[in-house]
């Protein structure tokens, strides 16, 4: 886990009488271990990207596999279980549980995967000093900033150690150092536990960490570059 | 509600048994036909006498049971007259302190006379005096026999203290010229609504050639009564839940389109569908659960204040019609809690099933777009 092959992606939406062309025969290989980032102007398809390789949304057209098997074919538990045991996701709204604390959303998923109550705790709390957030761990979301919310949804990512990690836009509500020393925690866990990372992104600074970068216009991949200087 | 109904319903067949009286009953094969003395039995031999003093009975009575005419210097009346032993009658189940005035009997061989209080209004006579009981003798020939009335009764049912007359049962035999010969046995025990038991018992040591019958074969009335009470129990409390239910089923819907997001976000960090409906269903119980524990505490709450009775003697008349007595008694009973928890428990369950599965249905990635 986790080599990744997307062929042929289409995906439309229809808003209004418009139809959106989301995905547009994407055809992208992404080799385990890899640390890849997603560039390209709003509405281009990266989010829509990450939402096909995560299982999140249903492709129109084209095949996605994950280290061979078909996440396209498998049904809602089967992909519940992929997303459980070998995917984290940060979304670009955060998107944490309001009437949990911190440490409640980052146990979140361990507690589905069945983690015992002590395991969870002792990892939650050690993740979120790992992202800066000691002492806020009793905290609810609305009582956290946007970026003090982002650190939770990337700790509740990556406190599974799941072999890929899914980033939408995972430093935009990031101060300059907050968003450094993420990405380092993403290099640190690519580099020493083989995670894969295919983060979306704007920003150019995180763009600078990528070993790949990967640039989208609409729904199209227009160019695919690895980049050395990493 | 349904206690005040079940304590009324319970009442008129707790009433309805005393006027019987009694749980079983042993007679001739024709005399409820035709209750003459032609029609009477022999005293219980050592085999049914074993029998009435094995648990489940704990009292029996022998009883002489005839209609009679009554007839004081001014009136009369058609009556039945009941021949009885006291003391084994009080412990079947006639309650002393309903003597109003003089005095109840005292030996089998008393010769007083016990009537209803609006039987001595009806015969325009008093206590103390005497009257004329006249009824059918051996070989069709009148008997007849001049009793003082010594005690006055009152009972629960009007209809009772105006076609009721006690008198001693030898005092009756003789009068019958019945010797030991007797009209019924009358026994109680156990839980009158289980009463198969004891009427097994009895039938057994009876034999084929006396008719052995429980209450609810004596009065099917009041057998009716209490299959169609338990009935409708059950089928007033669905109607009522499934009127709730709309309200349940609606919060339920509110409480999930409210948490739209947050169901696609589980999804979307690997809980499965079936993991979210199941949640959902939980919480409709844990709901359920509480409102069955407040409903319930209030439910005992608000029975505690009339526990001690209803006094609805302004419309006696009218219930009496029914069989019940003029003080209602609520009788909240834990088989009809249970049963009532039971169905909204369920009931509830189903109904939370839509908004569970329509929980579990949503794709992750609208439901997460959804603000």
């Amino acid at each position: 886990m986790a080599e990744i092959k997307c062929v042929d992606l289409c995906k439309t939406y229809q808003q209004g009488d418009a139809i959106i062309k989301a995905l547009d025969h994407v055809t992208l290989q992404i080799e385990q271990g890899a640390f890849i980032c997603l560039s390209g102007p709003s509405g281009s398809g990266k989010t829509t990207l990450l939402n096909m390789i995560g299982g999140l949304d249903a492709l129109d057209s084209g095949e996605i596999s994950i280290d061979g098997e078909r996440v396209d074919l498998l049904e809602k538990g089967a992909l519940a279980d992929l997303r459980l045991h070998h995917i984290g996701f940060v979304f670009q709204s955060y998107n944490l549980i309001p009437v949990l604390s911190a440490r409640e959303n980052v146990e979140f998923v361990m507690q589905v995967q069945g983690v015992s109550a002590a395991e969870r705790r002792n990892k939650s709390m050690a993740i979120l000093e790992e992202v800066g957030l000691e002492g806020m761990e009793e905290r609810r979301p609305s009582q956290l900033s946007g970026g003090q919310q982002q650190r939770v949804a990337v700790a509740r990512a990556i406190v599974s150690q799941p072999k890929l990690v899914l980033a939408d836009e995972p430093t935009a509500n990031l101060d300059s150092v907050s968003a450094k020393h993420l990405m380092e925690l993403f290099v640190e866990l690519n580099q020493n536990h083989r995670v894969t990372f295919l983060i979306s992104t704007h920003d150019e600074r995180v763009m600078r960490y990528a070993r790949r970068l990967v640039r989208m216009r609409d729904g199209k991949v227009v160019s695919d570059e690895v980049q050395i200087s990493n | 509600m349904t206690a005040l109904m079940r304590g009324m319903v319970d009442q008129m067949i707790e009433d309805g048994i005393d006027a019987l009286p009694g749980y079983v009953q042993v007679h001739h094969p024709d005399y409820r036909d035709d209750p003459n003395i032609e029609n009477s039995l022999s005293p219980p031999g050592p085999r049914l006498l074993e029998a009435l003093g094995s648990p489940p009975a704990e009292a029996w009575a022998r009883r002489v049971k005839v209609p009679a005419m009554v007839s004081s210097e001014r009136n009369n009346r058609g009556v039945t007259l009941l021949g009885v032993d006291p003391q084994p009658e009080i412990a079947l189940g006639f309650d002393p302190a309903s003597i109003v005035a003089g005095r109840f009997l005292e030996s089998p061989s008393d010769q007083g006379l016990v009537v209803g209080r609006k039987l001595l209004e009806r015969l325009e006579t008093d206590l103390g005096k005497r009257v004329v009981i006249m009824s059918q003798g051996p070989d069709n020939t009148i008997a007849d026999r001049g009793f003082r009335i010594v005690g006055v009764f009152e009972g629960k049912l009007s209809a009772q203290e105006e076609n009721l007359v006690y008198a001693a049962i030898g005092t009756t035999q003789e009068l019958l010229g019945m010797d030991e010969q007797i009209s019924e046995i009358a026994i109680t025990g156990g839980d009158y609504r289980d009463v198969n038991v004891l009427h097994d018992q009895v039938k057994r040591a009876a034999g084929d050639r006396l008719e052995v019958l429980s209450w609810t074969e004596l009065d099917t009335y009041l057998g009716l009564m209490l299959g169609v009470m338990d009935g409708f129990v059950l089928v007033w409390v669905i109607v009522i839940f499934l009127a709730l239910s709309f309200g349940l089923v609606n919060t339920l819907m509110m409480a999930v389109f409210e948490r739209v997001r947050e169901f696609g976000l589980m999804q979307a960090l690997g809980m499965k569908p079936a993991s979210i409906l199941y949640q959902v269903l939980l919480e409709a119980i844990m709901l359920l659960t509480l409102g069955l524990l407040l409903g319930n505490a209030l439910a005992v709450m608000s029975i505690l204040p009339i526990r001690d009775g209803i006094d609805l003697s302004v419309v006696a008349e009218g219930i009496e019609m029914m069989g019940a007595s003029s003080m209602l008694y609520p009788a909240l009973k834990a088989k009809d809690l249970l049963m009532a928890n039971a169905v909204v428990i369920v009931l509830g369950i189903l109904t939370s099933l839509l908004p569970a599965w329509r929980a579990s249905r949503y794709r992750p990635v609208e439901a997460i777009a959804k603000t």
